[in-house]
């Protein structure tokens, strides 16, 4: 394995040493690295003026998390240009045969590209923020917690995963680099979101949440770059030319994958449909314990951090009590089951997945995972409210979750591992098919299974929830409440 | 050693390479030769594990091209259409560059590289950046490269494009050496000339296929027919002749007689014989030049013929 590595290394060495030759990589790079700090100083110090003019009480301490955050992001913005143009770029220079006709494997090709890719960012990043650091001691600055040092080290290195896999990937896709420049926005843009709300977490120093993000991070930076390992095929380098928007040979695919080789609706449902549901079983078990978990994580995290949580803002009595209020009227219930229609929750839960498959998409199912969790974690939040309140849960399940529950959750199960499969599919080697035909058959698996699954449990679950679940609810309660 | 059989590759609808099947021996040299678009590079390119065939199978160097890419790679040397090379490196660093990813040790790695630079005349220029290299010497260093660790079977995609007249010389006389020193090597060119100095075995390819392949004395005999024999006279000679079985009359001239000969061996004895007894002033008899242009022009023009149309 060690000699394996030390090709990869060779490799990375190369074009290591041909970019700290290339005046157009290094002078930008050297300009970030030594200048950003004091530009970022500078704002940081205008920022907190400005909004302590205004009432803002905001101090400069508190934004040096931010700033190291910030500054270690900007270098690989431009490392983002080499990774982009890594084999593309090659591929248009006519470098790339003698490298591709080396006894190498595709996996050494590829990781000695993202070696590179990583190893001067992360230098100029740390180089940066250590000037920064120098600077903070210097004004006397209070320096961050060790652990939000850990943080930020293990994002920092998260990022420059993320992006540099991310452009390498589209490295190895496009056929020329002005494509490959054009397709750069995918990263850019997600990843300036995602720095945005790390950001935010930072600034409000909500330690726990931030673990679980740099956890995410790592994860999805984890995953691109297994994306990119399974995807990586020499033939795919050499065998096109052109780029070419072939819609006609997508729907052509897509539809053939929908299809599944059914000649009929009865067809479809016995043989494409079962296989695809057959594909889903294991990601189905496997949030089937993630469910558990979560309304476990929900029901005792919230019997430990509400009743703290309430005492601490002294708002438990006039909480629990308005909650005991409304719990008794049995009117407001009547009166919600009025205002409820079936079409409006249909819309809701159905946006609900959407969001889950919309957010998987662009995370291999990552945040669709996070949001599932946040949605059944909520079934374990209510219980405890529950009980807090001095209600048993069981009728409260019993009437008012079970009845729409049981067709609900199954639809929220079976949609977010629809969208897992997708995550898994495009992180799994695939021979002799290309990465949009993976995505294709992804895609119209997910769609079958929502069109034929998801879709008609959403939309029973809501007819029951809408006009049965309220009743039961009431009568429940009535009990309760005597 | 390399043998093709019936290999063929499709991208999309089209097929790029189509039931290819060919025999190239240890110390043979085969040239592809063909129109741009024939389906050459992509023949090299999977003879290379580059790319997998759709169907059909190939070894080179005893390595299955499909399940054994790395060691097909390891035992190929490979000169590319383009030359690649890395313009900011210097010619020594990216010889050491190719020698290291090869594997080989750090003496042979400077023995082969010092050697290579010699032998193709860029050892002054060799601590140069490649940028600053004539075409030609780019070529030569590319083709040292693809030699570095001295594999058994090149791969010469137009070996000596963009060369001056001397250095195409000199890289097609080191071609020549390599032959001798009992490595396979296929060359694809679209110079003649030089597939006829060099090749041992020609195929002529045409939108994918191999229309004919042999050695050039066999491809000259199926697509030129009879070899034509040109008999000088000092004079005129208007006398008459009971031609032998298997030779028919050419052109005539006052000073030269052309006669087509299906069994030279046999057949010119008895011709010249026949000639001398029927007092024909004979000063010489030549073979008449047949190229490997005409081959491959006859080829093409045969293959490009429109066809018939069945309703």
């Amino acid at each position: 394995m060690k000699e394996q590595l030390q090709y990869v290394w060779l490799l990375s060495r190369r074009e290591l040493r041909d970019q700290l030759r290339d005046w157009r990589i290094l002078t930008p790079l050297l300009i970030l690295t030594i200048g950003f700090p004091f530009l970022m100083n500078l704002v940081a110090y205008y920022a907190v003026d400005l909004t302590n003019q205004y009432g803002g009480d905001l101090i400069v301490d508190r934004l040096v998390p931010f700033s190291i955050l910030t500054i270690g992001f900007f270098p690989i913005t431009i490392s983002l240009l080499g990774a982009l143009e890594s084999f593309v770029g090659e591929k248009e220079r006519g470098t790339i045969e003698p490298l591709l006709s080396l006894p190498l494997a595709d996996w050494q090709l590829y990781l000695g590209k993202l070696t590179v890719g990583i190893v001067s960012p992360l230098i100029s990043s740390f180089t940066s923020t250590g000037i920064y650091l120098f600077m903070v001691t210097r004004q006397g600055l209070d320096m961050p917690d060790p652990l939000v040092f850990v943080q930020l080290f293990l994002l920092t290195i998260a990022h420059a995963l993320l992006m540099i896999s991310a452009a390498i990937v589209i490295s190895v896709q496009s056929t020329s680099v002005k494509a490959a420049n054009l397709l750069a926005s995918f990263v850019i843009i997600p990843i300036t979101m995602l720095m945005m709300g790390e950001t935010a977490l930072f600034i409000r120093l909500d330690n726990q949440v931030l673990w679980c993000a740099v956890l995410a991070v790592i994860i999805m930076a984890g995953l691109l770059v297994r994306l990119g390992l399974a995807h990586f095929q020499r033939e795919y380098l050499l065998g096109r030319d052109i780029d070419v928007l072939n819609l006609r040979w997508m729907w052509k695919t897509f539809w053939e994958y929908f299809r599944g080789g059914a000649q009929n609706v009865g067809g479809w449902f016995s043989v494409s449909l079962k296989t695809t549901f057959a594909k889903l079983t294991r990601p189905i078990a496997v949030l089937l314990v993630i469910a558990a978990a979560s309304v476990w994580v929900g029901y005792a995290a919230s019997q430990v951090y509400l009743p703290q949580y309430y005492s601490a803002t002294g708002m438990e009595t006039e909480r629990l009590d308005a909650l005991r209020a409304r719990l008794s009227e049995n009117g407001n219930l009547e009166n919600i089951s009025g205002s409820i229609t079936a079409a409006g929750l249909f819309a809701h839960n159905f946006r609900s997945t959407f969001a889950i498959v919309f957010m998987g998409l662009f995370s291999f199912g990552v945040l669709g995972l996070v949001l599932y969790v946040i949605n059944i974690g909520q079934i374990g939040v209510i219980i405890a409210l529950f009980q807090l309140a001095g209600y048993p849960p069981g009728p409260l399940l019993l009437a008012g979750v079970a009845p729409h529950g049981i067709f609900e959750i199954p639809a929220l199960i079976i949609s977010c591992a629809a969208v897992l499969h997708i995550g898994l599919t495009l992180v799994t080697p695939q021979a002799h098919r290309t990465l949009g035909e993976v995505m294709l058959e992804a895609l119209a698996d997910w769609l079958k299974v929502t069109l034929a699954i998801v879709a008609p449990l959403l939309a029973v679950a809501a007819v029951i929830e809408a006009y049965i679940t309220p009743q039961l609810l009431c009568s429940a309660l009535e009990i309760v409440c005597k | 050693m390399i043998e093709v059989h019936n290999l063929s590759k499709q991208f999309d609808n089209f097929w790029a390479v189509e039931d290819v099947s060919l025999t190239v021996q240890p110390g043979q040299i085969l040239a592809i030769l063909g129109q741009n678009g024939a389906g050459k590079t992509t023949t090299v390119r999977m003879l290379t594990a580059l790319l997998t065939p759709t169907r059909g199978w190939a070894r080179v160097n005893g390595y299955d091209i499909v399940t054994q890419g790395d060691k097909v790679r390891a035992s190929v040397g490979v000169l590319t259409e383009q030359h690649g090379l890395y313009m900011r490196m210097s010619g020594v660093e990216y010889l050491d560059f190719f020698g290291e990813m090869y594997g080989l040790q750090d003496s042979r790695k400077i023995n082969t590289r010092d050697r290579l630079l010699e032998y193709f005349g860029l050892a002054e220029a060799a601590r140069r950046r490649i940028g600053e290299y004539s075409k030609g010497m780019k070529q030569k260093l590319a083709l040292a490269r693809a030699l570095m660790h001295e594999p058994p079977v090149l791969l010469l995609d137009e070996p000596t494009s963009a060369m001056d007249p001397e250095s195409a010389r000199l890289v097609r006389d080191q071609i020549a050496n390599l032959r001798s020193s009992r490595r396979t090597i296929i060359i694809c060119t679209h110079n003649l000339a030089e597939a006829e100095a060099l090749a041992d075995v020609v195929a002529v390819m045409y939108r994918g296929r191999v229309l004919i392949s042999g050695t050039l004395n066999e491809l000259k005999d199926a697509t030129l027919g009879a070899r034509e024999y040109v008999v000088t006279l000092a004079g005129e000679w208007h006398g008459s002749l009971d031609l032998p079985s298997g030779v028919s009359w050419g052109t005539r001239d006052p000073g030269q007689i052309r006669f087509r000969v299906d069994a030279p061996a046999t057949a010119n004895p008895i011709l010249v014989r026949e000639l001398v007894k029927r007092e024909a002033p004979v000063v010489s008899i030549q073979e008449s030049p047949r190229s490997l242009e005409q081959v491959y022009l006859t080829v093409m023009a045969e293959a490009q013929k429109p066809r018939g149309k069945s309703r």
